[in-house]
């Protein structure tokens, strides 16, 4: 039932709770236990919107930032990460395999802003070896999204 | 100057949908509830594959009966689904489209005078196929309070000397209704007894939302070597462009049938056929995931229904539903009108898929919920007054 709900919900978090039972076939009641669980939980942990920022002529500058670093004695990554993460213009923080550590995203107004950030909070960090700041010029599919104009229905009208 | 046309042809009634797809067109804003196609575009990497093919340059024919790749998919996947076991080799031909299957099926098996048995309401082709292949249709008028299931009573009634063959259209589009086990059981009785074939089109066999799957009339003891097995790429892959079905059965009645298409057809689509190789392949997910997507909205539509108090049976197949709308006193053609005028929404009269459709309209929820939400909000308004001013 979880993953039913959550199928479902991650694409679509606005159908309300009646609707949601009725497509799933079980009660209401249901439904309303399991997301405050899963709430409680922190299995669900918001009901954001995924915006087209470039859309409304209001300027943003993605970034996602390769980091190295070295891990600290009996912490691992975990204790480095959080120093990281807890910056508010931090969107996302990932563990990563491969060539680099961390993969960070980055958002701001301007390129200088997140260069800043690179250059005046991040870098001097004390496990941080090296960064590499890749700025995002189009995003073309987000959060399973495609970005573009949503296609038409081009199938004729009435078929037998 | 001389008649230039078959007097036979020009007899066969045009299909009644075409009259509403006419007005629909003009009209721009109107919601439509009556495709007859899946909305989900092919899943990706069956696309891919056919484009894959188009890069190779695989654009030649395939043989008649279709690339042996994809015909040993197919043995498979009616092995693993249905419990079904065709040769691939003699058993096995791929169509363009099932539309094509019925069509030379009916060709290969009919000879003039001999009676075809059309459970009505279903699809609009079996009755102008079996008039083209020289046979006589008899129509069984399926009944509302069976849920538009064939019962070994009516199949009897029907039956006389000169039947050859029955069509079994379930799931059934325009009802939704599908056929169980036992159902079947019983009207397999009924068939054997009286020496008679089946064509079974079974088109919308991955989209059941009961307890019991899909359960093909060919796996029955006694009914294999009596069944043509149809089916296809377009409801369960959501293929219908595409343009890709099969058709399997014994081989006295396939290799006939294979001599009416390698003369009419040559073969499927290539690209197509290599696409569906992959679907058959990998797609089991994506049916998985659309049935579950059809099945919510099936079971949102029967609530809305019957918050309207509108009658309407459940159906466990397709994606159809099929409510009554006897109590607005109006025939079915009518009904459809007024709703397309007065709400913009359009429904197909059950009447344009047999006589005894005559009282319901056939509503498709190949549709995103969101178009759903929106068009039964005007069904609902536009009843609402109907009630108010009876």
């Amino acid at each position: 039932m979880r993953e039913k709900i959550l199928t479902f919900i991650e694409k679509n978090s606005r159908i309300d709770l009646k609707e949601l039972a009725i497509v799933l076939g079980v009660d209401e009641l249901t439904v309303m236990n399991e997301l405050e669980a899963m709430e409680a939980e922190h299995i669900i942990c918001g009901y954001h919107t995924l915006i087209n920022w470039e859309k409304t002529g209001i300027e943003k500058v993605t970034a996602m930032i390769e980091v190295r670093v070295t891990p600290q004695r009996g912490m691992g990554f975990d204790k480095v990460a959080e120093r990281i993460y807890n910056y508010p213009e931090v969107e996302s923080v990932y563990l990563i395999s491969g060539g680099f550590d961390f993969m960070v995203t980055l958002e701001g107004k301007t390129l200088r802003d997140v260069s800043q950030f690179v250059s005046d909070k991040l870098s001097p960090l004390d496990s941080i070896l090296s960064t590499k700041t890749n700025f995002i010029l189009k995003k073309y599919k987000d959060h399973g999204t495609i970005m573009a104009e949503p296609t038409k229905d081009e199938r004729m009208k009435i078929t037998p | 100057m001389r008649n230039p046309l078959s007097k036979r042809i020009v007899e066969i009634e045009p299909s009644g949908i075409r009259k509403f797809f006419d007005i629909v067109n003009e009209m721009p804003d109107a919601i439509s509830l009556g495709v007859g196609e899946p909305d989900f575009d092919t899943p990706w990497h069956i696309r891919d594959e056919g484009i894959y093919s188009l890069e190779k340059g695989r654009t030649f024919y395939t043989s008649n009966a279709g690339l042996k790749e994809l015909k040993i998919e197919i043995a498979r996947y009616l092995q693993r689904k249905c419990n079904i076991t065709y040769d691939y080799n003699h058993e096995i031909m791929v169509t363009v489209g099932g539309s094509e299957a019925i069509d030379i099926a009916m060709r290969a098996m009919l000879d003039p005078g001999d009676e075809v048995l059309i459970p009505q309401p279903s699809y609009v082709s079996y009755l102008p196929c079996a008039t083209l292949a020289n046979g006589v249709p008899v129509v069984i008028e399926l009944k509302a309070e069976n849920e538009f299931r064939l019962t070994a009573e009516e199949l009897e009634e029907a039956i006389t000397p000169k039947t050859k063959l029955l069509v079994l259209p379930f799931p059934n589009n325009p009802t939704g209704s599908i056929m169980s086990r036992s159902d079947l059981e019983k009207i397999a009785e009924v068939i054997i007894k009286h020496d008679i074939f089946v064509l079974s089109d079974e088109i919308y066999s991955e989209l059941t939302y009961g307890e019991e799957s899909h359960v093909s009339i060919a796996s029955l003891p006694g009914m294999w070597e009596r069944t043509i097995t149809i089916n296809g790429f377009s409801k369960a892959y959501a293929m219908t462009g595409w343009r890709l079905g099969y058709a399997c059965g014994p081989k006295v009645i396939i290799e006939q049938m294979l001599k009416i298409h390698q003369f009419a057809i040559m073969c499927a689509p290539t690209t197509s056929q290599y696409a569906a190789v992959e679907a058959l392949k990998n797609g089991d997910d994506d049916v998985a995931r659309m049935r579950e997507e059809y099945d919510g909205r099936r079971r949102y539509l029967l609530h809305r229904f019957k918050e309207m108090g509108l009658e309407c049976f459940e159906p466990f197949g397709a994606f159809y539903i099929f409510p009554c709308i006897k109590e607005f006193g109006m025939t079915a053609d009518e009904f459809a009108t007024k709703l397309l005028q007065a709400e913009k929404v359009a429904v197909v009269p059950g009447t344009a898929f047999g006589a005894s459709g005559e009282g319901f309209v056939r509503i498709s929820y190949a549709y995103s919920l969101e178009n759903l939400k929106k068009a039964l909000e005007r069904i609902e308004r536009f009843i609402t007054k109907l009630r108010n001013k009876g």
